[in-house]
């Protein structure tokens, strides 16, 4: 297996692909957090990434043992998922198996095993000698404004800066003199100095691997920086290749001062053989067990929810639920397909039974880059793999940005942090006692509604196809923009009925002291809020020529609809709307009348997430609790703003209707689609694309992060130190922790997405699998699939490349009279721990 | 009014104690107690301190509690108040409180939750003995609590690598400051023949005429209280252990190396003033350790791009340039300028996760691409070589390994040779012979009672150093420590005829019962894990969180933390050391400065750090 010649563009790719594909964290991404193992199954990948780097896969045996007892892995689901796997007559066996025989649960990772012979044999920590400097060097080197002094010839490449920094200095980052000498070589390579740490090219790939690895955040990050150089404002020229000749070196030079030239290279000391770290190994009863023990996990949420939602279509179909009259809503709203503004919808719709609500991802189809006024760069505003061809540019915004005077960097310098320290250090004390006891907005945090100014203009409309600028097209032109308008609502299958005002509300967060506030903002918008986007879409369908167009391809806008644009602010649920003074009188009228439905919806928005958040009360006055979780979005000393995604496990493509009246507790995207206008599934392929990186992406990034927080996570936020404005390490000397926090994922059940789609079973078949990259997801099982029959409301289950019929074992679902007590029940969770954190995710419950 | 502030002092210690009652997940309790009880404080103390205004800031003393009396000793509890007591314990009140405040939020749900507040208490409580004490005893004390809650905070993530390597890195570097303090006391006992006073020192004919009787012993003793001054406020050439203790959660890296326990260093400066200001000498030296400070701290604040290092090195420069101001005799601005930095420090930390978000917004809209401005060659290579040297932090980290920590642990290594079951076996052998030398103490002529004298100090060291590089077994290390304990008592004490039994006792019981709890708990993990060595961290505490408890307080038993009767002893044996025997002070120092470092260093690496049990999820050693 192992190969005996040693590439070396071969390993740097293959090493590439292993590391984590963190970006800077202005832009946070969510990802799977093992991208690189996806063209394995689940189990498969998620067993050998564990074997081979360690990281814990699912959770521990004890903790799902602990979720039977309790009650949240169902006895039923269990047996049947061992019926189905083992056969029936090795049911008995199995369930001992899974609930009580005892298993040695150590594993034991490959990475690291050769390189931990510095110390076995030589008693010498080589990380602990190189890694601190290294660290501090590439710091310094990409850092991005937070150094006062900058690194000298900080533009040329990583390599070249540090040979110039060498050769014009009197000291050096070397002790040895062989060390500077073979930075100097300017066509040193990586093999050559393999050769003299390592000696045997049979180890080479391996002792890379163990190298780069026992610092995956930098390494990451590197690779990263070099794929995607742009992700730094202040650009570097870095690759891995370049980290790894320079860390080397490091090594070479550490073991020369320490030994002389009386050392051997690692292949003469190691007494193993090389190892292939990728060799596929058999699969142990342990993770059969934990399989079936992570399968019944998830089944025993998804059968009840399967269940409500039968159970709620049988109803409606008798009529017990009476249906809105489709042609009298008081005004629509298109949100984003974001579980977090799930809630809000349900509540929406609970005030105004005649408002109705859509869901779509959160860039609402207009995909462009945009440059707030004076700013220097362009903000990307739409799923991270697109790469528009568009600009929005904002102009004519009369305020000037704030400034914050405790964040100037001549606090550290002498004599004016002399002159701070006597002076604004005591204004600090009082700022700090004003935010501990009232907390209150200011330019240092990071606020939703700043990303855009409300008043400033934005360049929609081209008119002349010359307007360019680096290489983009500024605004759209009349007929781009009907296209973008008329997919948008072919894909939710708004095509009649509308509204006198369609609201497109985008969502952002604010949140104060937070370095991963871009993880809690718009996915669909790379990470940051969508207000430009709903302003811009909403002037797209404002216009009269492309309503004209609309008109001609079958979609007839009525002329007194009005789209209003509005930003969501999930942490401080606030909510902003734009451009109100192209209403007519009458929306005006309506306007204010659907102002104090948002308002109320927004109250119990807020009482719904107080649930979970154990400094409120939930059964307070309301008002109360809408100002506690306001005041959670500015306070410093609250590093759970909001929670997230954390819960999401859900993923709802189709009407509506079919899950109104489920209290479905912030756990599920919804996409609006309407079967009946599509019925050969034209739309759904587009429907289904951005599911699986968006939505799967997050679902997995906060799976791995929980079932392990130590090496997959970021750890606990508590301890973190930012470090050159692109990442957070523990502390001085750390590694970078890419991944979520732990106050992130503490309330998240690591459970698979699972995409529940309204539409034939061959229809949806057909669309997932229009691209390998789209099928992928389905076929080996990141994602769970459910067809619902759009007649008959049969369920179906994706299984290999099948759909076979799914049948529910959940009994009757519990039965609400209003949401309201619903929300009140929730009890205050005790620990962290699994199986006191996630208490309130199930059962589920239908409310009326 | 002097009867007041007592209640100041045992306030914090109080709430410490009812604290300790409820669980960790008991939180509005727990956070409830150290807020209302620091707030209680904040609040008595400022209107204590206006009281004391307007009476015309007379300072107060009183002499509160003897712990042991005898002809020739006493050693007590003494508190003081001037205005540097006001400017610190207003300062500590308010800090405490809105950083408790603060952590109530912030460390919701941490599983350390309890550990943390309970550190914070007992902080609080050691701060307030250093700065509202009367005499170098009392200060001593307090300095002791300070060391070792530091420890407990930086190494709070105990199941990562970095937090315990550096809390350990910390605590040594303290300790040498603390051992600092014990010489400083040693010497005064010896040239006061008594335990003295901070409001003794008040008396400037009386410090004058001192001085001068004992130039040459006042001189050490002062040069001890400046290098404790140093290590305590991370002034050059110890600097670097600051940015590397900013471990734990933000908070707790904001009270203590963002404000107020890096100026205590300047608290001892200012509250021995009297003392040196009339030493030319020493202002001299404060003055070149504040200015160097100064250049360093600073070239290398500039180079950091990490925020908190950033904040730590800006806040060491400052403090360097309070040494200076403090030798000057600028006291007031001393005063102004460390409340402003240690507030202004303060905040900069809790919302150093803030930066992220606010600087690259404004990059956004101020960037300036970095241009390489043409330089004269000669200038360039030097500006290139201070760089470098910056980025390295002028390699104060690698000297102090390389001359301090190195050649200990070469000594350490060199001895092992006595370390198997025979060595031990022989040491034991040894000291009865000493016992025996003892009881027929009248027969053995004078001067070679004193040799022996040193060769048992000797003795005694060497196996703390063994102790110190142990690798293989964490139960032969902990008994070296022992055995080494047992050869300081009869070299210090056996063999001085002054000596009192009692005293001895004092010393022995608490080391004894602290021996025999660690042998016990060594003794049963090795007994499951099968083997105990020490050549890493292997993270027990995660199995064994009683165990690894209850060892710890037998650690600070053994490193004489207030709570034992061997606290006492220590002092007391000290004392009894005489005034011209630096050999043998000198070789009890460093037995004592590496003896916590090597009873911390077992406790670390047996209970600290990632498990080694990979049956749940565990850190990188990098992270």
């Amino acid at each position: 297996m192992q190969q005996i010649a040693f590439s070396e563009s071969h390993v740097l790719h293959e090493l590439k692909h292993y590391l984590p594909s963190q970006t800077p964290l202005k832009d946070f991404i969510h990802h799977n957090s093992l991208h690189a193992f996806q063209e394995l199954k689940f189990y498969d990948a998620i067993f050998k990434a564990s074997k081979i780097f360690g990281y814990q896969a699912t959770l521990p045996l004890t903790d799902f043992r602990k979720l039977y007892e309790i009650g949240r892995i169902d006895d039923a689901i269990l047996e049947k998922i061992i019926i189905e796997k083992k056969g029936a007559k090795n049911l008995s066996i199995w369930k001992e198996n899974v609930l009580q025989k005892p298993y040695n649960e150590h594993t034991d990772q490959r990475i690291g095993k050769l390189r931990s012979y510095w110390k076995k044999a030589y008693h010498l920590d080589l990380d602990n000698l190189v890694q601190p400097l290294l660290f501090r060097i590439l710091s310094s080197y990409l850092d991005q404004g937070i150094a006062i002094w900058d690194f000298p010839n900080g533009n040329a490449g990583f390599l070249e800066a540090l040979r110039n920094l060498e050769k014009d200095s009197f000291s050096s980052f070397f002790k040895t003199k062989r060390a500077k000498e073979l930075l100097f070589d300017e066509n040193q390579n990586i093999s050559n100095l393999l050769q003299i740490l390592v000696g045997d090219e049979a180890y080479f790939e391996q002792y890379l691997f163990d190298q780069q690895f026992s610092h995956r955040g930098w390494s990451g990050m590197v690779a990263t920086l070099e794929a995607k150089p742009d992700s730094l404002l202040s650009q570097k020229q870095i690759s891995l290749h370049d980290l790894i000749v320079f860390e080397l070196i490091l090594e070479i030079d550490a073991l020369d001062h320490h030994f002389g030239l009386n050392w051997q290279p690692i292949s003469k000391i190691s007494e193993e053989k090389p190892i292939d770290l990728f060799e596929n190994e058999p699969i142990t009863e342990l993770q059969e067990v934990l399989k079936i023990a992570q399968n019944a996990f998830e089944w025993s949420y998804y059968d009840e929810i399967l269940a409500g939602i039968q159970q709620l279509n049988l109803s409606k179909k008798k009529g017990n639920v009476e249906e809105i009259n489709t042609y009298d809503q008081s005004f629509q709203a298109l949100f984003c397909i974001d579980e977090r503004e799930c809630s809000i919808r349900t509540h929406i719709e609970s005030i105004d039974a005649q408002a109705e609500t859509f869901g779509c991802p959160g860039f609402f189809g207009v995909e462009f880059y945009f440059q707030a006024e004076n700013a220097k760069f362009y903000d990307k505003l739409c799923p991270a793999p697109v790469t528009p061809q568009y600009l929005i540019k904002e102009y004519g915004v009369p305020e000037k940005r704030k400034h914050d005077l405790f964040y100037t960097d001549k606090t550290h310098y002498l004599i004016t942090g002399f002159l701070s320290a006597i002076t604004f250090g005591f204004w600090a004390g009082f700022r700090l006692i004003k935010n501990i006891f009232q907390p209150e907005m200011s330019p240092a945090i990071s606020n939703a509604f700043a990303h855009m100014s409300p008043v400033g203009k934005l360049s929609i409309e081209n008119k002349d196809l010359s307007d360019r600028e680096k290489n983009l097209q500024i605004g759209f032109t009349v007929t781009e923009m009907a296209n973008r308008v008329e997919g948008l609502l072919n894909g939710i299958g708004l095509k009649n009925n509308f509204a006198p005002i369609i609201y497109i509300v985008a969502h952002g967060s604010s949140s104060a002291n937070n370095p991963h506030h871009g993880a809690h903002d718009c996915g669909a918008c790379s990470g940051r809020p969508g207000s430009v986007n709903s302003r811009v879409f909403s002037a797209m369908a404002n216009h009269a020529k492309v309503r004209e167009i609309l008109k001609e391809r079958g979609i007839i806008i009525p002329s007194n609809t009005q789209f209003i644009g509005a930003l969501h602010d999930t942490a401080a649920d606030e909510i902003e709307f734009y451009d109100l003074d192209i209403l007519s009188e009458s929306n005006q009228k309506l306007h204010e009348k659907n102002i104090l439905t948002f308002e109320s919806a927004l109250d119990l928005n807020a009482k719904e997430r107080s649930r979970r958040f154990a400094s409120i009360n939930t059964k307070a006055e309301i008002k109360k609790i809408r100002k506690a979780i306001k005041d959670r979005s500015v306070s410093l000393f609250e590093p759970r703003p909001e929670l997230g995604h954390g819960t999401n496990t859900l993923c709802i493509v189709g009407n509506r209707e079919i899950t109104k009246g489920i209290f479905l507790d912030r756990r599920a995207f919804l996409n609006s689609y309407n079967y009946k206008t599509d019925p050969e599934g034209k739309y759904l392929t587009g429907v289904m694309a951005p599911l699986g990186p968006v939505c799967g992406g997050i679902n997995l990034e906060y799976y791995f992060s929980r079932v392990d927080n130590y090496k997959l996570g970021a750890g606990t936020k508590l301890p973190h130190n930012v470090v050159g404005l692109f990442g957070v390490a523990n502390s001085s000397d750390g590694d970078l922790r890419p991944g979520l926090p732990w106050q992130m994922i503490e309330v998240h059940d690591p459970l698979r997405l699972m995409i529940i789609v309204e539409h034939y079973p061959e229809i949806i078949l057909k669309s997932i699998q229009s691209t390998p990259q789209m099928y992928e997801w389905y076929i080996n099982e990141w994602i769970h699939l459910i067809s619902i029959h759009p007649e008959t409301h049969e369920l179906m289950y994706f299984k290999e490349g099948n759909f076979v019929p799914y049948y529910t074992l959940a009994k009757e679902i519990h039965f609400y009279k209003d949401v309201q007590s619903l929300l009140e029940q929730a009890k205050e969770m005790e620990t962290n721990h699994i199986v006191d954190a996630t208490q309130e995710n199930l059962p589920v419950f239908l409310y009326k | 009014m002097e009867q007041l502030l007592q209640f100041f002092i045992f306030l914090p210690l109080f709430a410490f104690i009812i604290s300790f009652s409820f669980a960790n997940k008991q939180e509005k309790i727990i956070s409830a107690i150290a807020y209302t009880s620091i707030g209680v404080f904040l609040v008595g103390i400022v209107c204590f301190t206006a009281i004391w205004l307007f009476k015309g800031m007379p300072i107060l003393h009183q002499k509160h509690f003897v712990f042991y009396k005898e002809e020739s000793i006493e050693i007590f509890l003494d508190f003081y108040f001037d205005k540097i007591t006001a400017v610190y314990a207003v300062l500590g009140g308010l800090v405490t409180f809105l950083v408790a405040m603060f952590s109530k939020y912030y460390l919701h749900r941490d599983v350390g939750f309890k550990r943390f507040f309970n550190t914070l208490l007992l902080f609080f409580f050691g701060y307030n003995i250093t700065v509202f004490a009367g005499n170098f005893e009392t200060l001593f004390i307090g300095w002791e609590f300070l060391g070792i809650t530091s420890f407990l905070l930086i190494a709070f993530y105990r199941d990562r690598y970095l937090p315990v390597k550096n809390a350990l890195k910390t605590i040594s570097l303290y300790r040498f400051g603390d051992i600092c303090l014990i010489l400083a006391l040693w010497m005064s006992h010896h040239i006061w023949h008594q335990n003295v006073t901070f409001s003794q020192l008040e008396d400037a004919q009386l410090v004058i005429s001192h001085i001068a009787e004992n130039y040459n012993s006042v001189l050490f003793l002062i040069t001890m209280l400046v290098l404790a001054s140093t290590i305590k406020s991370a002034q050059f050439p110890f600097s670097s252990w600051l940015p590397r203790a900013m471990e734990g959660p933000t908070t707790s890296s904001a009270v203590f190396y963002g404000s107020l326990s890096v100026h205590l260093g300047v608290f001892l400066l200012l509250r021995t003033h009297n003392y040196w200001e009339t030493v030319l000498p020493i202002k001299i030296l404060i003055l070149i350790i504040g200015a160097l400070t100064v250049i360093f701290a600073t070239l290398i604040a500039r180079v950091q791009s990490t925020v908190k290092t950033q904040i730590a090195y800006s806040s060491i420069a400052q403090i360097g340039l309070m040494f200076i101001e403090v030798a000057m005799g600028w006291h007031i601005l001393a005063l102004v300028h460390l409340s402003g930095n240690a507030l202004l420090r303060t905040y900069q930390l809790l919302v150093s996760p803030s930066v992220l978000g606010y600087m690259i917004h404004d990059q956004f809209f101020n960037f300036i691409p970095k241009q390489a401005n043409p330089q004269n060659p000669f200038v360039k290579k030097l500006t290139n070589t201070v760089y470098m040297l910056s980025i390295k932090e002028w390699n104060m980290d690698s000297y102090l390994k390389r001359f301090f920590w190195n050649p200990l642990k070469y000594f350490g290594r060199k001895f092992q040779v006595f370390s198997s079951n025979i060595g031990l076996i022989s040491l034991v052998v040894i000291y009865i012979v000493g016992l025996l030398f003892l009881i027929f103490d009248d027969h053995i002529p004078k001067q070679i009672d004193e040799y022996i004298h040193i060769l048992f100090a000797l003795i005694g060291l060497m196996l703390i150093l063994m102790a110190f590089t142990e690798k293989k077994e964490a139960i032969r290390a902990w008994s070296m420590i022992i055995i080494s304990q047992f050869y300081i008592v009869l070299s210090i004490a056996l063999l001085n005829d002054k000596y009192e039994y009692n005293e001895i006792l004092l010393y022995v019981v608490g080391l004894v019962i602290a021996a025999i709890i660690g042998f016990i708990i060594l003794s049963k993990i090795k007994k499951s894990e099968k083997q105990l060595d020490l050549n890493d961290f292997y993270g027990h505490i995660y199995q064994y969180p009683r165990h690894g408890y209850w060892f710890l307080i037998a650690c600070l038993a053994f490193v004489c933390l207030p709570f034992t009767p061997s606290f006492i002893g220590i002092d007391l044996m000290f004392s009894h050391i005489d005034h011209d025997e630096y050999l043998l002070v000198g070789i009890t120092a460093i037995s004592f400065l590496i003896l916590e470092i090597a009873v911390l260093r077992i406790y670390a690496r047996v209970f600290l750090g990632p498990s080694k049990k990979q049956n749940h999820p565990i850190a990188y050693r990098s992270s």
